[in-house]
């Protein structure tokens, strides 16, 4: 993690540092656009660009924001990259941008883009925070195609769009789990991910806080 | 950081300059991507008109199709005759519906499909010729469950028996009442009829539970009870003497309805129509 280097900065917010798995961040919009994998798809490009460009635009300047108002300068960067994807998928990807509605603005509130901006970018080099950001967006990415794909064959019962199971509604014999198509399934998938990635990489399992106290004994107790 | 950076001065120019960028990079995508972002728009409705009067192949020139087989004209709702007043290709009826001078509130009783004000001339699109349409396309909109859901009826020429119903724009839940838009479920609004026999302008046509039994009755959607309801209200508003229920009623008697004015007023002549 520590290491700053290219393939290090790219690759280890994947698996070993990942954004919603390990920290915890952007987990709202993960919960509200994973119904489908195109969606979940066009939403990782949008956070991966946004996280990426205010990430470079942040480093480039850092060395002259004043550090009182440098969350706001921080913001209006990120806001101003949001509005022009939200933009472009207006005018070239209608149909999805439709299917976002207010999420690509929300990119704006994601604590990824945001924490990357402030954590990494603000003490880096331009070039390697640009590719921090790509890597940031790529482990959020990560998580949201695999959500997607639980959430839209189970739900759905199709992954892209094709269908993959017959569902009852269109004269098969799958019943589709109406739960999946619910946001607080995404907790559900989000959860067990992470119950997986831990166990494959114990040095992610945080210690307790605290510790338990033994029951009291019930001869004490009387 | 440097010292310096905190200073009044560095600070207000810093912020200055860094909103004039922003500003300016904002402005440039909103202005240079605007009429893509109409025209997507646009299309998004052509084609649902198209869909609902089952026109639509994928791959189709959307456009060209629509130019051809479509003429949009603008209805007064309360004599059911056509207006010249509007031009059927600018006038948003959802935006007249708020204005007091080309809206009306609803009150309490009529209001069953949760819209609380309505417009009083609204779009309607005719497929193949003005004269005797085959099918009358007609907007609908009414509460769902979780928001207002915007769609279009197709009716054939007859102005009783329905072609077919889709939604463009709904927050139903997903697997439930967004199956709305399944094409199985639509498939069942075929042959479906509005009016009973008696020539009222009473809509008969509502969603039931339990498998529909007669052409007045489609089949509700299982688990979207609410969903279902406002499918009926909306319906039950929409195709009554609030609404359309006199301009249908022109086509049902044999009298077509009349141009306000005697102007010879060709809408598929105009540029862009």
């Amino acid at each position: 993690m520590a290491d700053v280097n290219a393939k290090g900065v790219l690759t280890a917010p994947i698996f070993h540092n990942n954004p919603i798995a390990l920290q915890i961040l952007g987990i709202c919009s993960a919960l509200a656009v994973t119904t489908s994998m195109s969606v979940s798809l066009v939403m990782a490009l949008a956070v991966i660009f946004v996280s990426s460009l205010s990430n470079l635009f942040v480093s480039l300047i850092r060395n002259h924001i004043p550090s009182s108002i440098r969350i706001i300068v921080q913001m209006t960067i990120i806001a101003s990259l949001v509005i022009v994807v939200d933009q472009i998928l207006k005018a070239y990807a209608y149909e999805m941008s439709k299917q976002l509605s207010v999420f690509v603005g929300l990119i704006i509130t994601n604590c990824i883009v945001m924490g990357r901006a402030e954590g990494f970018a603000m003490s880096n080099t331009p070039g390697i925070s640009f590719l921090d950001g790509i890597g940031n967006g790529l482990g959020y990415g990560f998580v949201l195609m695999v959500v997607g794909f639980v959430r839209e064959l189970l739900g759905s019962g199709s992954v892209f769009g094709f269908t993959i199971f017959q569902t009852v509604q269109n004269g098969g014999w799958y019943v589709p789990n109406g739960l999946l198509l619910l946001p607080p399934s995404a907790f559900f998938i989000i959860g067990l991910l992470i119950w997986v990635m831990r166990s494959v990489n114990p040095e992610q399992v945080e210690d307790n806080e605290f510790k338990m106290k033994e029951n009291t004994k019930p001869q004490e107790a009387v | 950081m440097a010292q310096g950076n905190n200073s009044i001065k560095k600070i207000l120019i810093v912020a200055f300059s860094l909103c004039i960028v922003c500003s300016v990079i904002v402005s440039t995508a909103a202005v240079a991507l605007r009429p893509m972002q109409q025209l997507n728009q646009e299309l998004d409705r052509k084609t649902n008109i198209l869909n609902v009067a089952k026109l639509y192949e994928p791959g189709m020139d959307v456009e060209k199709v629509f130019s051809e087989e479509i003429t949009a004209r603008v209805v007064d709702l309360d004599t059911g005759e056509y207006s010249d007043e509007f031009d059927p290709d600018t006038y948003d009826s959802f935006e007249a519906a708020r204005d007091p001078a080309s809206g009306r509130t609803l009150s309490g009783d009529q209001d069953i499909a949760g819209l609380s004000r309505v417009e009083n001339f609204a779009t309607v699109y005719l497929i193949g010729g003005e004269d005797d349409p085959e099918q009358i396309v007609l907007p609908i909109r009414g509460q769902g469950l979780w928001g207002l859901m915007r769609g279009f009826l197709a009716v054939e020429g007859d102005g009783n028996t329905i072609v077919s119903i889709t939604y463009y724009e709904h927050s139903e839940t997903p697997g439930l009442g967004a199956e709305v838009n399944n094409p199985r479920w639509q498939a069942q609004w075929e042959g479906k009829k509005i009016y009973d026999e008696e020539g009222d302008l009473s809509p008969e046509i509502h969603l039931t539970k339990g498998g529909a039994s007669d052409e007045y009755e489609v089949d509700a959607l299982s688990g979207a009870t609410l969903t279902s309801n406002g499918v009926t209200n909306m319906l039950q508003f929409w195709l009554s003497e609030e609404a359309f229920g006199p301009y249908l009623a022109k086509f049902r008697s044999g009298t077509e309805p009349e141009d306000a004015e005697e102007t010879d007023t060709n809408f598929e002549d105009v540029e862009g129509a």
